[in-house]
């Protein structure tokens, strides 16, 4: 079936969404598309490849904090930014120095989430660390790095994290067509890392990455080496993670060690296995959907969504596995089911 | 100052071991994670602020003495709360790691938001028993008497559990299907039955190792996820399905993670430890001690 259609019509809705939203909803959607280029990330490696990583929420950090570093800088106009005057500081740190520029600090955020994970990654799947093991590894690598960032204030703002930032290129970040534009930037990377993840999934390497998820032995003893391509795609998807901080920091323009700590990083699971996993379009589509809904309910009933959001996984996990993607797709066969059945029928009626 | 550090990263070790000997039992034997393990031990804790306060309004002359009855319910309570989650929940996630990873994700969240509802947010205090108020001078350290205890607690726990599963029938056959399930199935056990209990036994524990806790300070509903982490790390050192491994990796990484911070700073211990954690990987993948087994998934 050609679902081609559905895809344009899709983002043709997000890249008008400035027309019909107002402001407010319009940078809440921004922060969603964020959090979507994230769990096409989590399709990719948990759904195609069967990798659970527990620690999307460090790479989603640590491309929020190098952008924030430059927003910050920019924002301190050439002197110590502030919090690190209060914790006495004297001088910039090495570096932080290099983040004054705007593109070093862009690069940074995509290249350091990605040696993380590349290094993390091929240390364990190299001695075949895999399943579980795996996934609390990263677990751990969540906690590592928020202790390491509340611990070390003086350098990355602690609890607080980074705030305060003022423009970007000289931009406003306060203007509504510095948002509008950063939401169409942030639509078109998402577009474009759907495009580029759904042409890896459909060809060769994607059916690479399916059987490694099914029979990894079997993959190897066929000849491929599992490692390579499994540390592959998990640096790819820390590299979404990373873009899709650089560009939540900036329409957000607030970065702490809560947002990356171990329940929003859990919580970007939850967003790919509501939507389906195996689905990339449904990964999206999750993200949007569990983001508006804890938007809606954290802030009318905050004691609540806790219980929501644990219930909604034990659901997921026992009743729905294949998310709201496995939803679309039985009820499109059963469509078709049936009007073949008709067909049939109309058939005998005529012989 | 060095046996001071060495009998502080022992007591962390030995609430370490508490904590993980239950993970190792339900992950060497029906392949789940528990990530409820952490609220189950919460429970345990919450259990003894209630008995604790029990004792405090109703029998104030023996105040002292809710510990001993604490000990045994937070085990009690928790070891129930665990066979109904088998029961419910985790029996339909056999060998599914990563999905009852999550299922038991979603539990733990709804136990961590109940005990806010019930107890509210704010970390609550339990009293110690004064009769563990003090603590012995030897070698120039002291030793507080409230470590000394749990430590025990821990070593006589680990003692009938090791007792309990090589010479007893019931502890045999957890044994059993833990090396070949469809073996000890086929010779008669009734696989479903050890799996309930031996998960009620390591959610049981849990609720132990949160009963010892309230010694050490204030407990809240957060509790559980400070030390999950870690408990895993244990298990992940020591190994699946032999007790001696995880014993090992528990004091192990007590000790590291104790002398490690005394050098540097709680901080920068995170990090080395966990570094060290993936180096010791790089040597031996599949931790201390494992079941040795030919099968290759």
């Amino acid at each position: 079936m050609n679902k081609r259609w559905e895809y344009w019509l899709f983002f043709a809705a997000l890249f008008l969404a400035p027309f019909y939203l107002t402001e407010f909803r319009l940078s809440l959607l921004g922060k969603f598309l964020c959090f979507a280029i994230v769990a096409v990330g989590i399709s990719l490696i948990w759904g195609y490849t069967g990798i659970l990583s527990l620690g999307h929420g460090v790479y989603f950090g640590l491309g929020a904090y190098c952008m924030a570093m430059y927003l910050k800088l920019e924002a301190s106009r050439g002197h110590l930014p502030d919090f690190m005057e209060w914790s006495g500081v004297r001088e910039l740190p090495w570096f932080w120095k290099p983040f004054a520029h705007p593109i070093v600090a862009i690069i940074a955020a995509i290249v350091l989430p990605t040696l993380l994970a590349a290094l993390l990654s091929y240390l364990t799947f190299k001695n075949r660390i895999q399943g579980v093991y795996f996934s609390l590894l990263s677990q751990a690598v969540v906690v590592v790095f928020v202790t390491l960032f509340i611990g070390k204030q003086e350098w990355t703002g602690g609890t607080n994290g980074l705030t305060n930032f003022s423009t970007v290129f000289g931009f406003s970040l306060s203007s509504p067509l510095t948002q509008i534009v950063l939401y169409w930037l942030t639509a078109a990377v998402l577009a474009l890392i759907f495009v580029m993840t759904r042409r890896l999934t459909t060809g060769r390497l994607g059916k690479v990455l399916i059987a490694i998820r099914d029979a990894e032995n079997r993959v190897r003893f066929l000849g491929f080496n599992p490692t390579v391509y499994k540390v592959f795609v998990y640096s790819l998807s820390a590299a979404f993670a990373g873009v899709a901080g650089a560009l939540f920091v900036l329409q957000v323009g607030l970065i702490s060690p809560e947002m990356m700590g171990i329940i929003p990083s859990i919580e970007m699971v939850l967003w790919a296995a509501v939507g389906g996993r195996h689905s990339l379009m449904g990964a999206i589509i999750g993200a949007i959907v569990m983001n508006t809904a804890k938007s809606f309910l954290s802030e009318n009933y905050p004691d609540l969504w806790l219980l929501f959001l644990g219930a909604l996984f034990v659901v997921v996990v026992l009743f729905v596995p294949k998310g709201l993607a496995g939803i679309y797709e039985s009820l499109a066969a059963v469509r078709i089911k049936g009007k073949r059945g008709h067909e049939r029928e109309a058939r005998v009626d005529v012989s | 100052m060095f046996i001071d550090q060495l009998f502080n990263g022992l007591s962390v070790g030995s609430i370490l071991l508490l904590i993980a000997i239950g993970l190792a039992i339900t992950f060497g034997l029906m392949g789940v994670i528990n990530m409820a393990h952490g609220e189950l031990m919460m429970v345990g804790a919450y259990t003894t602020y209630v008995i604790q306060q029990l004792f405090a309004q109703y029998a104030p002359q023996s105040a002292g003495m809710y510990f001993v009855i604490a000990v045994p319910s937070s085990f009690l309570i928790a070891a129930l709360l665990g066979w109904g989650l088998e029961k419910s929940l985790i029996r339909h996630l056999y060998r599914r790691p990563l999905d009852s990873l999550l299922a038991t994700w979603g539990v733990s969240l709804i136990l961590q938001q109940t005990a806010r509802l019930i107890f509210g947010a704010p970390n609550v205090a339990v009293v110690p028993p004064s009769w563990l108020d003090g603590g012995i001078r030897l070698f120039g350290a002291v030793f507080p008497y409230k470590r000394l205890f749990i430590l025990c607690l821990v070593l006589v726990i680990v003692f009938f559990l090791y007792m309990y599963l090589t010479k007893t029938r019931a502890g045999r056959r957890i044994q059993a299907v833990t090396m070949n399930r469809p073996m000890a199935a086929c010779l008669g056990i009734a696989t479903p039955k050890v799996d309930a209990y031996s998960f009620a036994i390591g959610s049981g524990l849990a609720g132990v190792a949160g009963c010892a806790l309230t010694l050490l300070g204030p407990i809240g509903p957060t509790i559980g996820t400070y030390y999950i982490v870690d408990a895993f790390m244990v298990v992940i050192l020591g190994g699946v399905g032999k007790l001696a491994g995880t014993l090992l990796g528990a004091f192990g990484l007590g000790l590291i993670s104790t002398f490690v911070e005394y050098s540097t700073s709680a901080t920068i211990a995170k990090v080395i430890v966990f570094v060290l954690i993936i180096a010791f990987l790089q040597w031996k993948p599949s931790g201390l001690l494992s079941l040795r087994t030919r099968s290759l998934d």
